[in-house]
């Protein structure tokens, strides 16, 4: 912190050694009275440069420093809380054990003593995998069905009571379904990624086939373009912004749903993992498993972040 | 071949159904347009110009009466009609050169090899003075830009009809200028039957044959129609100074804003 704060000032010492405690308007004004002495013109703009050249930097430096210290302030006071907590509360293990506990389990987060005794990075992994399964598929079906719903209004109005009924049912409610289909926990865990992550997508991408501007379609329209080049020039590009946006909310479910199945299906995974701390009653683990779902599902979200970024096209100018 | 009409517009009628009930937009509209003949169409703002000229590019369907072109009921769109739209209607995700592409690919894909359709597209905007913007977006091009682009699209695919709205509001008077010469020379070339929506009285004097005036709206039709016998070809700077060209301007002008006064 404190050397976020001395650093503009460090970089003005071994800028100009005399006047590293001036500001730098001080600065701007005294080489405007210099010029008028000075016979060298080139050195007075020299200066004046320099002090721009600080006093852009100094901006530049507060703006990081106005965003990084409430963000480190939060962690602090939240850090802060959980001590005193931990402190009324012995069950609570102080942010100090559970950073100890946290370095221990990633000192060696691939070991493997049998299928219920795994690092914390297969555990990671194995939920990583049912969720990319269940997502893919629900993509798979999701955004092809989102399309035609969105450009069929009859099927749109045939689908919407159903999707309105289903969507809001809980993850867990679909779990006795899978487990009775599939009689198994881990394909029963992938259909309830999979029936609770493809909702988004469906709604999403047919939204952004609704949306596409009368505009776009005319000039297909007047072109009189074929259904497949309809589909890659017009419709597609104008939809994947909004499908991108269903694709992150999904993925989103997904992982929050992950955790919940795995806690009744068991086997290997972070929820699972979870369940079995808190059986052994490892109340520090729960806690790091608590961040490492946290930081995973930010991770992807990112990570999505990015792509639809990169698709994002400008439709004003 | 007996004489017949290119365009036909007959007794059309256009209502849209709005929040606030039915909207009459255009009533008892009556037009014929010859084959290679340049009609103006000029009206105050919200007269139904972009109306009546999309109910003959087909992408709305009239509410009463018939429209024909080139002796077949309009049905709907069809290359064959070249539109030029008022708000451009570029594809965002596309380059200027795939814009016209687009189009240019859709009509002459059969016909020609791959390095023609290029050429053509490149042509095109090379037509519209647009040769350095080729590979750009349409967000990073100015809105005369994009219109430009717009007329690229459509005289690339040498439509039977050019269908224009307001293809030179956007654009500064020296690239209207030369855009219009340019649309001249085509037309005179392609002998493209070409109808054109404007609001620029000079405009209309000088690039059409006839000009058809509309009351204003709702419940707009038309006017009157102005023939305008000039000579072919027409030079702007020579006609600056002729008296029939100054007698055509008055009259349209006096249909405007005397006859047909915009209420405030
Ligand atoms: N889809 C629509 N639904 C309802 N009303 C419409 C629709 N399209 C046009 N109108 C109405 O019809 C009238 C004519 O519109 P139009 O766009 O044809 O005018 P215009 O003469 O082209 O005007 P401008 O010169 O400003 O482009 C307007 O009053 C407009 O509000
Ligand atoms: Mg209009």
């Amino acid at each position: 912190m404190t050397n976020a704060i001395t650093m503009p000032l460090a970089v003005g010492a071994s800028l100009q050694e005399k006047e590293t405690k001036r500001s730098a308007h001080e600065m701007f004004v005294e080489t405007a009275k210099k010029t008028s002495e000075d016979t060298a013109e080139s050195r007075a703009a020299r200066e004046a440069e320099l002090a721009m050249k600080i006093r852009r930097r100094r901006e530049q430096i507060t703006g990081l420093v106005q965003t990084t210290v409430p963000a480190f302030l939060g962690f602090a006071l939240f850090i802060l809380a959980w001590q005193f907590l931990s402190q009324i509360n012995s069950q609570i293990p102080s942010p100090a054990k559970v950073w100890m506990a946290a370095v221990k389990l990633f000192s060696d987060p691939f070991y493997s003593k049998g299928p219920n005794d795994q690092g914390i990075g297969w555990n990671i992994l194995s939920s990583l995998k049912r969720v990319g399964i269940g997502f893919g598929l629900a993509a798979l079906v999701g955004i092809p069905l989102g399309f035609m719903i969105g450009r069929f209004t009859f099927l749109d109005r045939m689908t919407a009571p159903i999707i309105a009924i289903l969507r809001p049912v809980s993850p867990l409610a679909w779990l006795p379904i899978g487990l009775l289909v599939f009689k198994a926990a881990n394909p029963a865990a992938i259909w309830v990624i999979f029936i609770c992550s493809i909702w988004p997508m469906i709604i999403n991408t047919a939204v952004g086939v609704q949306r596409i501007p009368q505009d776009y379609l005319n000039v297909a329209r007047v072109l009189n373009l074929s259904e497949w080049k309809v589909f890659t020039k017009i419709l597609f590009p104008a939809v994947l912004p909004y499908m991108l946006t269903g694709v992150k909310l999904s993925i989103g479910v997904a992982w929050l749903v992950i955790v919940a199945a795995e806690m009744l299906t068991g086997g290997v995974g972070i929820g699972f993992w979870l369940w079995d701390e808190w059986n052994n009653l490892v109340v520090e683990h729960i806690i790091v498993a608590i961040f490492v779902i946290g930081i995973v599902g930010l991770l992807l979200e990112q990570l999505l972040t990015r792509i639809a970024a990169r698709f994002e096209f400008n439709e004003k100018a | 071949m007996n004489h017949s009409f290119h365009l036909v517009v007959d007794n059309v009628e256009k209502r849209f159904d709005t929040k606030q009930g039915e909207f009459l937009a255009i009533r008892d509209v009556n037009l014929r347009v010859n084959r290679g003949e340049f009609v103006a169409l000029i009206g105050h703002s919200g007269c139904g110009k972009s109306t009546l000229l999309n109910l003959l590019a087909g992408l709305s369907t009239p509410t009463g009466g018939v429209l024909v072109c080139a002796g077949r009921e309009v049905k709907g769109p069809g290359p064959d009609r070249g539109v030029v739209f008022q708000n451009h209607s570029l594809l965002p995700w596309l380059t200027c050169f795939q814009n016209v592409h687009l189009a240019v690919e859709r009509v002459f894909a059969g016909k020609e090899s791959k390095a023609q359709l290029k050429e053509r597209t490149e042509n095109a905007l090379k037509l519209v003075g647009l040769s350095h913007a080729i590979h750009k977006h349409p967000n990073e091009i100015s809105g005369g830009m994009k219109q430009r682009v717009g007329i690229a699209r459509a005289l690339a695919i040498e439509p039977a009809v050019l269908l224009l709205d307001e293809p030179f509001g956007a654009l500064d008077a020296l690239t209207r200028a030369h855009l219009q010469d340019e649309l001249l020379r085509i037309v005179a070339e392609t002998k493209s039957t070409v109808v054109m929506v404007t609001h620029d009285v000079d405009e209309a004097v000088l690039l059409s044959d006839r000009i058809v005036m509309m009351t204003n709206g709702p419940a707009a039709t038309i006017g009157e129609i102005l023939e305008v016998k000039l000579a072919r070809p027409r030079d702007r700077l020579a006609l600056a100074e002729d008296v029939e060209y100054h007698h055509y301007r008055k009259a349209v002008v006096e249909f405007l804003y005397s006859k047909h006064k915009k209420a405030a």
